[in-house]
């Protein structure tokens, strides 16, 4: 079966879920406690303005109204219009997801690149050192909230060490944002061949980074050390040991991809976490990332947003099953995904 | 693509990234007079007019626009800078009259006032600003209504120069009315320009691009994260600002917002905690500039309509079993002005808000509430806006020990921001709440007219009384200077004081943290940053 008749299928599949999300959350956003126009009305208004504001939103129609004008403009590709941000939703989500993307894709990789060896060498050697720190990093991981370590990073990096830059967001205050073209700024200020820009996104990523980082390591170390020692264990393994493979051979090529199955589940299911999660490594450092967004649209009732984000999310959501499930036949010969 | 090759990409970036180091930020020079300010909340709106606009972006209103007249400032007595509601100076205009019969004023603009874009402020400009701040409702049109501007026909361009307010009734209110953010002037050919058939007002075209004549200009608008200003030189509003850029730095994180100020990477963090106040003040890092705000009372409200509170005995007992002190010291951090402890129930001074004659006094309560026809006490829960928490949670405890030890049981109703206003101020059913009204036009008259008349917005007590109603109706308009003004204020104050409908615990300040080389901030009732008169 073609990859692209697979892929076809399964985002066929997602389309009842979506559907289900945007009935859902267009009744959840409404069952929300308070009234949006009285509150954007501002605290001095009076009955006619703040009617008057009812009006502009369309919350004076009935219910079904309301869902059939949302669901008209859904098709065309309009989200609505934030009250909170004062824009368009389209337009706050295409700023904020590829921040938050950025930051969490640079903490995922930053977060394997030391859990995955840390596993590996805690499986290979249980009890000794290495599985002594991987215990203590992935329990610390587990149990430090991540503002907790995001402001301990900032006192001791930014203000009493003074190594880390401003946490004041995605750039500092001379450089320039770069023209958008994927709107991750790692991408689009090298490709505006602005170097500064780039440097100094890269410069304010490493806290964030490392906050969220020290914050997922913990599942994805654990996962690998618990497959690695399975896969030593097996059966394949005394097999391959026994016909003389070498030591790298073996760990690499045997017991680590056959490992890999559980970890990459594991990913998939820190990242989609994570996304939603950073509320907080957002708020510490500034970053103009779709957490913050989606809890400050819930405080202030803001319909349009939070259904948005609800709806950005699960279209994420798919596509990142459907990626993982890419990945299985890639990893596992055996898997097989049905269109 | 196969699996080994996957396998091998991954690790790679991994171990890349990883390996990169911190590197020391190279220095960010302050210089050619810019400014980096941060501040805790986001801007929403570059138009104050448009519905919706929150409060943070009246800043914009206030830095970018011109008015016709603003205040002029003093100095209080700590040093710091504060407007002066005595003194109505030009902004936009450079004269102005007032007939015999106070029913009109005719102001001349200046000859040399031009919007950014080199066209000349004109009559047409104001009266189109003003009929839209009417037009698109909200919150600007209940401010315009506040100085009795309530129809478009009561703005007369006379010529290009001159145009004429009409009022329905003298007022005092008119003319302070005129510095209030939202009556703004925007140039009217630009926007029109841009408006549709559907937004007969731009509103949609304003909202992103300012068009107006004031001291700055936004150079860059990045929402959710900063705002930009670069000066315009050829400002005649005024004496042209000392700072050619400003940054605007939204920061959300109230410990990152400190470190920045503590550091000296940014010069204003701009309405900071009195947690923060008090305790930045105490070292040396960063000058702390708290302002109390004029007009403006932490409360706590007895809803007339709840059973035990009818009775005055009931009201004078929490009054005195509120235990101030503490709730001063806790949670405002010892930042703002006392209002417990007058020595007479007769005031002798019209200045407001001024002390209550109630201080914490335990034994005189519970003789209070013997009195009353709840000797055994009652329960009652207390509510409070969680938007407003980093004060209210500490003074609603302290309200319930206090208001425990007399008897009263006193529960905590938390409700979220978005429903505050329906509970708190439109159904008025909430027994017992915490509120923080505050009148940007700075006279008693102003504060009783929003919250001691039946059905005023910010009277969530429900009081009625008919003499505190006729007093405020006679005072809302009347001149200062009146003969009958100064009795008729000491009368509601007196009326305020014993028929307690509100209890005063403190009058706030606003907070702001900055460089100890920066000068010329200055507070203003609009509680906004005015970037017109910094400098370093």
């Amino acid at each position: 079966m073609g990859m692209a008749l697979i892929i076809f299928g399964r985002v066929a599949q997602a389309i009842p879920t979506i559907l289900g999300i945007i009935v859902v959350t267009f009744l959840m956003t409404r069952a929300l406690p308070g009234d949006p126009a009285a509150f954007f009305a501002g605290p001095a208004a009076t009955e006619a303005s703040i009617a008057q504001i009812r009006a502009q939103l369309g919350l004076d129609q009935p219910l079904w109204v309301q869902f059939v004008r949302y669901v008209q403009s859904l098709v065309v590709g309009d989200l609505g219009r934030s009250i909170s941000t004062g824009q368009p939703v389209t337009v706050d989500l295409a700023s904020r997801l590829p921040a938050s993307l950025e930051l969490t894709l640079v903490a995922l990789v930053l977060s394997v690149g030391v859990a995955v060896p840390l596993g590996v060498l805690a499986a290979v050697r249980q009890d000794s050192w290495v599985d002594q720190l991987c215990r203590i990093v992935v329990t610390a991981g587990v149990s430090l909230p991540t503002f907790f370590t995001g402001l301990v990073l900032v006192y001791f990096f930014y203000y009493l060490l003074g190594w880390a830059p401003m946490p004041v967001g995605r750039l500092d205050l001379v450089a320039i944002i770069p023209p958008r073209v994927t709107g991750f700024l790692l991408i689009d200020a090298p490709l505006a061949g602005d170097w500064p820009a780039a440097w100094s996104a890269v410069r304010q990523l490493i806290l964030p980074a490392s906050t969220l980082a020290l914050f997922t390591l913990a599942p994805i170390a654990r996962m690998t050390r618990a497959a690695m020692i399975q896969a030593l264990g097996s059966e394949y393994l005394r097999t391959a040991r026994a016909c003389g493979l070498s030591r790298r051979t073996i760990l690499l090529t045997y017991a680590l991809r056959n490992a890999q199955l559980p970890v990459v589940t594991t990913l998939g299911m820190v990242f989609s976490f994570s996304l939603g999660a950073n509320v907080l490594v957002e708020k510490v450092f500034s970053w103009p990332g779709i957490g913050s967004y989606a809890v400050e649209a819930l405080v202030a009732s803001d319909y349009a947003a939070v259904q948005g984000f609800v709806l950005a999310m699960a279209v994420l959501f798919v596509m990142l099953n459907l990626l993982i499930d890419i990945a299985y036949t890639l990893i596992d010969p055996r898997v097989r995904i049905d269109g | 693509m196969n699996r080994r090759e996957i396998l091998k990409t991954a690790a790679g970036t991994s171990l890349g990234v990883a390996a990169l180091p911190f590197l020391k930020s190279p220095a960010f020079a302050q210089t050619g007079g810019t400014l980096v300010a941060v501040v805790g909340y986001t801007f929403n709106s570059l138009d104050i007019h448009r519905p919706g606009t929150n409060r943070p972006s009246y800043q914009i209103a206030v830095n970018v626009y011109d008015r016709l007249v603003t205040f002029g400032t003093r100095t209080l007595a700590d040093g710091s800078l504060a407007y002066d509601y005595d003194k109505v100076i030009p902004e936009l205009a450079e004269k102005w009259t007032i007939s015999p019969d106070r029913k009109s004023m005719t102001f001349t603009l200046k000859a040399n006032a031009r919007f950014w874009d080199g066209s000349p402020v004109t009559a047409h400009d104001v009266k189109w600003s003003f009929d839209r701040a009417l037009a698109l409702g909200g919150f600007p049109q209940t401010q315009m209504a506040a100085g009795g501007f309530k129809r478009p026909q009561q703005f007369v361009v006379l010529d290009d120069r001159t145009i004429r307010i009409d009022l329905d009734h003298p007022s005092k209110l008119a003319l302070p009315n005129l510095t209030v953010p939202v009556a703004v002037v925007i140039n009217s050919k630009a926007a029109r320009a841009q408006a549709t058939a559907a937004d007969p007002w731009a509103a949609e075209y304003l909202h992103k691009t300012p068009q107006g004549s004031g001291a700055y200009k936004v150079e860059r608008w990045d929402a959710g994260q900063q705002l930009v200003y670069v000066r315009n030189d050829d400002w005649a509003g005024g004496p042209v600002p000392a700072l050619r850029r400003i940054v605007v730095r939204e920061v959300p994180s109230l410990a990152t917002r400190r470190a920045l100020i503590e550091r000296g990477d940014v010069q204003l963090s701009f309405q900071i905690p009195n947690k923060d106040a008090k305790e930045l003040a105490a070292g040396k890092k960063a000058r702390v500039v708290g302002s109390p705000i004029d007009n403006c009372l932490y409360v706590a409200c007895l809803n007339v309509n709840f059973d035990p509170f009818k009775d005055s005995n009931v009201r004078k007992a929490v009054a005195m079993a509120i235990p101030y002190e503490q709730i001063f010291e806790q949670a405002a951090f010892g930042r703002g002005v006392p209002m417990w402890g007058a020595k007479s129930a007769q005031p002798t001074d019209t200045a407001w808000p001024q002390p209550f004659p109630y201080r914490t006094d335990l034994d005189q309560a519970r003789a209070l509430l013997a009195k009353s026809g709840f000797s055994k006490g009652f329960e009652v829960p207390l509510s409070y806006d969680l938007g407003e928490a980093d004060w209210c949670e500490p003074t609603a405890l302290l309200i319930q020990e206090g208001l425990g030890r007399i008897g009263i049981k006193v529960t905590l109703d938390k409700i979220p921001g978005a429903s505050w206003r329906t509970r708190a101020l439109i159904e008025k059913k909430l027994p017992f709440l915490l509120e923080n009204f505050g009148g940007w036009l700075n006279t008693p008259c102003y504060y009783f007219y929003w919250s001691y008349i039946k059905g005023a917005l910010f009277n969530a007590s429900n009081y009625d009384d008919p003499e505190v109603k006729r007093l405020i109706d006679e005072t809302l308009h009347m001149e200062t200077s009146d003969p009958g003004y100064r009795p008729r204020i000491l009368k509601l104050i007196e009326k305020a004081f014993e028929d307690l409908p509100r209890i005063p615990l403190w009058q706030p300040t606003l907070e702001s943290a900055m460089s100890p080389k920066l000068e010329g901030y200055t507070f203003w009732y609009h509680r906004q940053m005015d970037a017109r008169s910094l400098k370093i």
